[in-house]
Order: structure tokens, then C-alpha cells, then sequence
């Protein structure tokens, strides 16, 4: 078990990068807690493969430094940082059987044979894979496989964290949700530090106590799933997570509140005096924080569009002047037909500037 | 009416009926035909039924000429896999200008013409003009005439195939780990496996399939030899290098002796299925073993 920190991590691909944009990753501090559940969130490119691989060892940054519980790591090999990694597709060895894929890693370290004996029994139970241990590897399903490459990860006991690059991509839905409970059975038995890497936000905020979202090389906040939702520290983590994502409504201040599409908003005063001048301004709300208030209560006036009833709760996507507003209410509550007036819970209504968050 | 549509199907099946048999079954029956008769003209001719086959099944020169085309197969096979696939382990994994340029290079012996590889080695090998028979000959010291030492004949023959040959096996074992995804060697050494671990669990297990096919082609292909030794040792000092193929082109062309080489050609072509059979049987159900 380790705490992972970087310090002035950066990575390019290139031999030679000169713009900003040759960078995978841009320079960043970044601390892991020792035995946390940290899921890595982002779209495709933002990175966090190219994080996980400098993480593991498999990846030298191209600045920076790598350290493990202080001990600087940057020019280790993954075998020496003791990393374990699952990756995106089973990596299974085909000509052996269950129990050689499992009792692989630590043969290759020299571990006695009734100690590797005794963990692959133990990984294996843990696992549900006791039945196929005899069995050759190359002949399991891909959930099978997917779970012996875990097992290969969870088999040493003194591994400094276990790193896993989008896992369950290949497993069936209903097998995902029962290896996500096993990761995090594991997780709380073994106190482990975990780092999970996931497109899915489904996946990530309920596997991890901490998310990292990440975009265009660049970590945009660090937070525990609530406070992502709550308080999206930039409009790209309110728009990425949350489903539908949080409205953005480009707005003007006044002297106590806002001008969003020609109507006015009252805003909480701390909001007001922390606008900063000269700066394109958002008003940011989750749809879960905006509710349909009684007919000619004060509010903003919107024209409905659609309603989708999703069974546990209905989304409707109104019209504000040019903006949309996505609005989510409980399935039982109903929905104006054609006009309506919105109201928004100050508590969570942010306000944004150039896309960072104001307050 | 269902019927004659059904019928119809058959036309679409034509082209590739004719093609096989035009192709093979065709002159195979003719050499069929030519080996259960004697045949003295085109008038003239006696059904002997089984003779021929009986005659060449206990022909001497041909038992040692069969026994000679294995111990060259098997040699082939034994230098040319581990070497090919040493090769290709050699190659960058990603692709660049330099990884082209080597796999071109490699592949050049394939390119040339197979008498004009006869006819490079004869000169190649030549202790007066030759660089490799020169430097045998006289830097070494070690008296080289190959066309009148069978051993040397026979270290020539190999050396030509080898250098002709192995360059396919390197290209296919090549192409078997280009698609060994990048994850492999990133779990392997994450797992703390060695080169030599990486090898027998990874890049062996993955290039079975390639490999299978690199044996079947190079067994069937050294088995044919026909041109290349013709060229450089025209099967002898004596019958040393004479394989199967060559005794047969003397047999039908140069003694005429058809009926007898149709026989032959028969028992040759039976021999040859019969080993590409057993081997891809063998390697597919390895391949099964472990799938289970």
C-alpha cells in the first residue's frame, strides 16, 4: 500500500511537442490517499489511460516525478513499483490453466509454493473461480477470463495499488454490476488503493469514494461523486456528469440578480459579489434542482417541449427565449402542458465564469 | 415449379466445377490412365493393371530417394522454424520506415526466380570465383568441390534452401506478433515475467496459428523440391542429392518411361496428402487441447 503523489506530471507522445496540444497530459500535481477507491472519469482521449500507464510504470512521463509514500518511482519498472494493472480486455495466458494464470505473478517473484498455493486459493474463493481452476484458461468466457486477469492483480498481497483501465468494458450488464460489488467488497476487506478508469459515470460514482474527472489531458476536478454533482468546479464535469447534464444559461448580472433570455433571476448575494467583471457568465443548475412552481408564483417563464417518462423520474426539456432548460421532476408530479414557471433552488445554483466556477 | 429453381442453383456452382476440373481432376486422370497401361504408341497400348505400382513400390532407388526427401524435410523444418521465428522476434513490434525496409529486405530471396536461385548458388558456391566457395576453399583451408563431395552437395542444397526459405517463415511469424496486442506484454510485465516467460506464454501460444500454417507450406514445398537442386547438383555427386522429384523428372523424361513415373506419381501424390493430413490434424487438435 502506498500514497501516490505527481508532482509536475506532463506527458506527450511526440519526441519533439511544442504546442499545448502535442501534450497527453498537461502539468499537473495529483495526490492519491493511501487505500482510496479513485475512479478516473473522462471521454476517449482525455488521458486517463496515458495517467493510469505512468501510474503502473509502463509509461515514463515526459516531466516530472512519480512518487510512492514519498520515494521518488519515476525510473522504476512496474515490477519494482509493485503495481498491479487489469486492463480493457482480458489478458489471459492461453496455454495455461486457471490456477498457473493465477499463481503466474508470484512464481515469477520466487514465492514459495505452498504460500502461492494458499493465495490462489484464497483469490480464487474470493473470485468464484475455485470450480474452473483445473481448467485451461483459453476455454472460459470473457467475463471468466476478465476475472482471472483481476485475480492475477489480487493475488499478491503487497501490491502499492491496483490500477484498472475500463475493465468491465467487455462483461455482460448483469455480470458488471456483480464484479463492481466484488471490487468493492475487496476494497473494503483489503483496504487496497484502487484506481479505476471509466467512460461510464454510472460506473465510476458508485464504485469509487473519490472521482477524478478528467478532460483534454487536463484533471478538472477531484471530488467525491457528490460533490461533483453538487458543485462542478468547471461547465465540462456538469455537462459530463449527471444524466441529463447540469443547464448552462448565459446570463447578465444586475444589481440583485441576473438577466437569463430577458427575464429575471434572483441570485444569493455571496454569488453576485464574487462575479468577477469582463467574463462570459453561466448560470449553472442541475435538472434535479429546478421545479415547476403553481401558476403565476414568481419565476422564470418557460415554454414545455418535451416530456420523456423514464419510469423513475420524467425529464422535461422546456424553452427559455433561445435557451433549453432540462428540468427533472419525481414520475408523479405533473407537468404543464404548454407554458409553465420554473423556479430554481438557490442552494444549488451556481454561478460560472469562462466555464470555471464563480460560487 | 420450387423445383426447377433449385435445379438452376447448380449453374451458379459451374465456373468452380470446371475450374477443378480443368485444373486438377483432369491431368490427374490422365496420369491415372497413364499408369495402369504400357503404352507404346498412340495406337498401341496394354492394360497391366497394378504392375507399374507393384514395380515402384519395390524400387530400390526410389525407397532411398523417399528416405533422402524426409531427413531434407525434416532438417528443413527443424532449422528453418526456429530460425524464421528468431527473426522475426529480432523486428521492431511498430511499424516505421526502418521495420518496412527490413521486412523488404527479408523478403527478397522470395522474389527471385527459383532456377535463377539454382543458378546464384552454383556461382556462389564456385571455389575459384565464388565468395563463399573461395572463402572456404582458401581462407579456411577445407578442400570444397561440392558437385564431387556428397556431404558438401548436401550442406550446399540446405544452405540454398535455408537462405531461399526461411525469409516466408519470418514474414508469417512476424505477422502473428504484430497482432499480439500491446495489453500482452504490458500484463506480462506487470506480472514480472522474463523475456524467455513472455516467449513461451504469449508470442508462442499466439503464433500457433501462423506457425501451423509456415510447417504445412514449408513441408509440402521441401517435399516438391525440384528446381533449385536440379540447378546446383542436378541431383548428384551420384544419386546424393537426388529427391524424389528429380528421380521422377529422369524416370518420365529422361528414360520415357511414362507408365512407371505415373505410378510414382501417384504413390508421390498420396504421400505428400497423406503427411499434410496427419500434421494439420496434429496441430489442429493442440490447437483444441488447449481451447478447452
Amino acid at each position: 500500500m502506498a500514497r501516490i503523489e505527481f508532482k509536475d506530471i506532463q506527458h506527450s507522445y511526440f519526441a519533439e511537442p511544442s504546442r499545448p496540444k502535442d501534450y497527453a497530459l498537461q502539468p499537473m500535481h495529483m495526490a492519491w490517499r493511501d487505500g482510496g477507491a479513485y475512479a478516473l472519469l473522462g471521454p476517449s482521449g482525455s488521458g486517463k489511460t496515458t495517467l493510469l500507464n505512468i501510474i503502473s510504470g509502463l509509461l515514463r512521463p515526459s516531466g516530472g516525478a512519480v512518487l510512492f509514500d514519498g520515494k521518488n518511482v519515476t525510473d522504476l519498472t512496474p515490477v519494482e513499483r509493485n503495481i498491479a494493472q487489469v486492463f480493457q480486455f482480458p489478458v489471459i495466458y492461453d496455454t495455461m490453466t486457471v490456477f498457473d494464470n493465477l499463481a503466474f505473478p508470484l512464481r515469477n517473484r520466487r514465492v514459495p509454493a505452498a504460500e502461492v498455493r494458499a493465495r490462489v486459493t484464497e483469490v480464487a474463493e474470493m473470485l468464484e473461480l475455485t470450480d474452473d481452476l483445473k481448467r485451461r484458461a483459453a476455454g472460459l468466457a470473457a467475463d471468466a477470463k476478465q476475472k482471472v486477469s483481476l485475480g492475477r492483480g489480487l493475488v499478491r498481497s503487497d501490491v502499492a495499488a491496483i490500477l484498472f483501465d475500463e475493465p468491465l468494458t467487455v462483461i455482460d450488464p448483469h455480470l458488471k454490476w456483480r464484479l463492481r460489488r466484488k471490487l468493492k467488497e475487496i476494497h473494503k476487506r483489503y483496504k487496497l488503493t484502487l484506481i479505476y478508469v471509466t467512460h461510464d459515470q454510472g460506473e465510476a460514482l458508485t464504485f469509487a469514494d473519490r472521482v477524478v474527472v478528467m478532460h483534454e489531458g487536463r484533471v478538472l476536478q477531484e471530488g467525491t461523486p457528490q460533490e461533483l454533482f453538487e458543485a462542478p468546479q468547471h461547465r465540462f464535469v456538469g455537462y459530463f456528469i449527471g444524466s441529463p447534464g447540469m443547464n448552462f444559461l448565459p446570463c447578465r448580472l444586475s444589481a440583485d440578480g441576473a438577466e437569463v433570455a430577458g427575464q429575471h433571476l434572483p441570485l444569493a448575494r455571496h454569488l453576485l459579489a464574487q462575479a468577477p467583471a469582463g467574463q462570459a457568465l453561466e448560470i449553472g443548475v442541475r435538472p434535479e434542482a429546478i421545479d415547476f412552481a403553481a401558476a403565476g408564483a414568481a419565476g422564470l417563464s418557460v415554454a414545455v417541449r418535451d416530456v420523456e417518462d423514464l419510469g423513475t423520474r420524467k425529464v422535461a426539456t422546456c424553452q427559455l427565449g433561445d435557451l433549453k432548460l432540462k428540468v427533472v421532476v419525481p414520475p408523479e408530479q405533473p407537468i404543464p402542458a404548454e407554458r409553465g414557471t420554473v423556479t430554481f433552488n438557490a442552494e444549488l445554483t451556481r454561478l460560472y465564469a469562462d466555464g470555471q466556477l464563480v460560487g | 415449379m420450387e423445383k426447377w429453381q433449385d435445379q438452376r442453383a447448380w449453374l451458379l456452382v459451374m465456373p468452380v466445377v470446371l475450374l477443378v476440373a480443368f485444373n486438377a481432376l483432369i491431368p490427374l486422370m490422365t496420369v491415372v490412365n497413364y499408369s495402369v497401361q504400357d503404352i507404346f504408341d498412340s495406337t498401341h497400348r496394354v492394360f497391366v493393371g497394378t504392375e507399374w505400382f507393384r514395380e515402384m513400390l519395390h524400387n530400390d532407388r526410389l525407397h532411398a530417394a523417399l528416405l533422402r526427401q524426409f531427413i531434407f524435410s525434416g532438417l528443413v523444418l527443424l532449422i528453418e522454424l526456429p530460425l524464421g521465428v528468431a527473426i522475426a522476434l529480432t523486428i521492431p513490434r511498430r511499424s516505421g520506415w526502418g521495420t518496412s525496409a527490413t521486412l523488404v529486405l527479408v523478403a527478397l530471396p522470395l522474389l527471385i526466380p527459383w532456377n535463377v536461385i539454382g543458378t546464384i548458388w552454383v556461382i556462389f558456391l564456385r571455389p575459384d570465383i565464388g565468395l563463399l566457395g573461395h572463402f572456404i576453399d582458401s581462407t579456411l583451408g577445407i578442400h570444397f568441390d561440392y558437385p564431387t563431395v556428397p556431404s558438401q552437395a548436401w550442406l550446399s542444397v540446405m544452405m540454398m534452401e535455408v537462405w531461399h526459405w526461411t525469409p516466408l517463415v519470418v514474414l508469417l511469424a512476424y505477422a502473428g506478433l504484430r497482432s499480439i496486442p500491446d495489453a500482452y506484454y504490458q500484463a506480462a510485465s506487470i506480472d514480472g515475467a522474463s523475456r524467455w516467460s513472455v516467449f513461451l506464454y504469449i508470442q508462442l501460444p499466439k503464433m500457433r496459428s501462423v506457425l501451423t500454417i509456415a510447417i504445412l507450406l514449408r513441408f509440402m514445398d521441401s517435399f516438391l523440391i525440384y528446381t533449385e537442386p536440379f540447378v546446383l547438383t542436378g541431383g548428384g555427386p551420384g544419386d546424393s542429392t537426388t529427391f524424389l522429384s528429380i528421380y521422377l523428372v529422369k524416370m518420365a523424361l529422361g528414360q520415357f518411361d511414362v507408365g512407371r513415373a505415373a505410378a510414382f506419381s501417384i504413390i508421390y501424390f498420396l504421400i505428400v496428402l497423406a503427411f499434410s493430413y496427419v500434421f494439420y490434424q496434429v496441430l489442429l487438435r493442440a490447437g483444441r487441447g488447449e481451447a478447452r
